[in-house]
């Protein structure tokens, strides 16, 4: 960690993961533990969990998928790959899988769309990144993957609270 | 670790209340909406009641146990409420605009 006047420039990590349910809880609670040296406030903190947790949900239920697991018999594990930056007041999270892929991102990121209503999923969780992060870029294809990359500033949301 | 998760399920009357865990997501979610349909079935309950009581992290998979209960009840004129709600558990609730068709007290 490079530090100057006790303020972090950059700081990076890096974490692979089963793609199991239970690890939902392990890497919300990483990236939280990892924005630590920023001083977030509890609210940057529990919109940076919720946004996490959303992303690697998706990669968990939708990317890997049994539908994938039918059609793909390949030796590697399905996993889920979490890579933070810090720059700066700047936090970036990449979450990434080596599942099915999106077809129609577009449609994937309208509020309520799921293509598992049956597992009471609420179409929901884009909504959710976009809301309580400034930044979010989504690529995916069938067959490659989904990739998301979050931003979000901190030390902004003191005025975004006096003002609701 | 074992949790005694039945404890979290009451039948009041014709009311099912659901003591919400401390994090609610997609790990946890499964089990509450297959518990609380297995209640509303077997005990007939007309209205479920969501405690938050406890809860400190919710995402959009709490929504989904809420939308999928309000679902199978509402069809039979059931209400849903979430109870002892904070700020955070209030907002994630209405960015979805779940207080027009449930009951939200703080």
């Amino acid at each position: 960690m490079e530090t100057k006047n006790n303020t972090i420039l950059r700081n990076e990590m890096e974490i692979t993961f089963d793609a199991i349910s239970v690890n939902e809880a392990f890497a919300r609670v990483a990236v939280a533990a990892f924005v630590t040296p920023l001083n977030p406030t509890m609210e940057e903190v529990s919109d940076i969990k919720t946004a996490v947790s959303e992303a690697v949900t998706n990669a968990i239920i939708h990317g890997y998928d049994s539908e994938f697991d039918r059609e793909n018999h390949r030796e590697e594990k399905n996993q889920v790959y979490l890579h933070c930056i810090i720059e700066d007041d700047v936090l970036e999270v990449e979450v990434r899988d080596k599942g099915k892929g999106i077809e129609n991102i577009e449609q994937a990121m309208e509020p309520l769309f799921t293509t598992k209503p049956e597992l009471d999923r609420s179409g929901m969780g884009f909504a959710f990144m976009e809301a309580f992060m400034d930044d979010l870029e989504v690529n995916s294809g069938p067959g490659y993957g989904t990739s998301v990359v979050m931003k979000k500033k901190l030390g902004t949301t003191s005025w975004i609270l006096q003002e609701e | 670790m074992v949790i005694k998760m039945e404890e979290n399920f009451k039948v009041i009357e014709n009311y099912l209340m659901v003591k919400m865990p401390e994090e609610v997501d997609h790990h946890k979610s499964v089990y509450i909406s297959k518990m609380a349909d297995d209640y509303i079935m077997k005990e007939g309950v007309g209205n479920v009641v969501f405690d938050f009581e406890d809860t400190r992290f919710m995402d959009s998979s709490g929504i989904g146990i809420i939308i999928g209960r309000y679902k199978k009840i509402s069809y039979f004129g059931g209400k849903v409420f979430a109870i002892n709600t904070d700020t955070r558990i209030k907002r994630t609730l209405m960015i979805c605009g779940l207080h027009k068709v449930i009951e939200i007290m703080e």
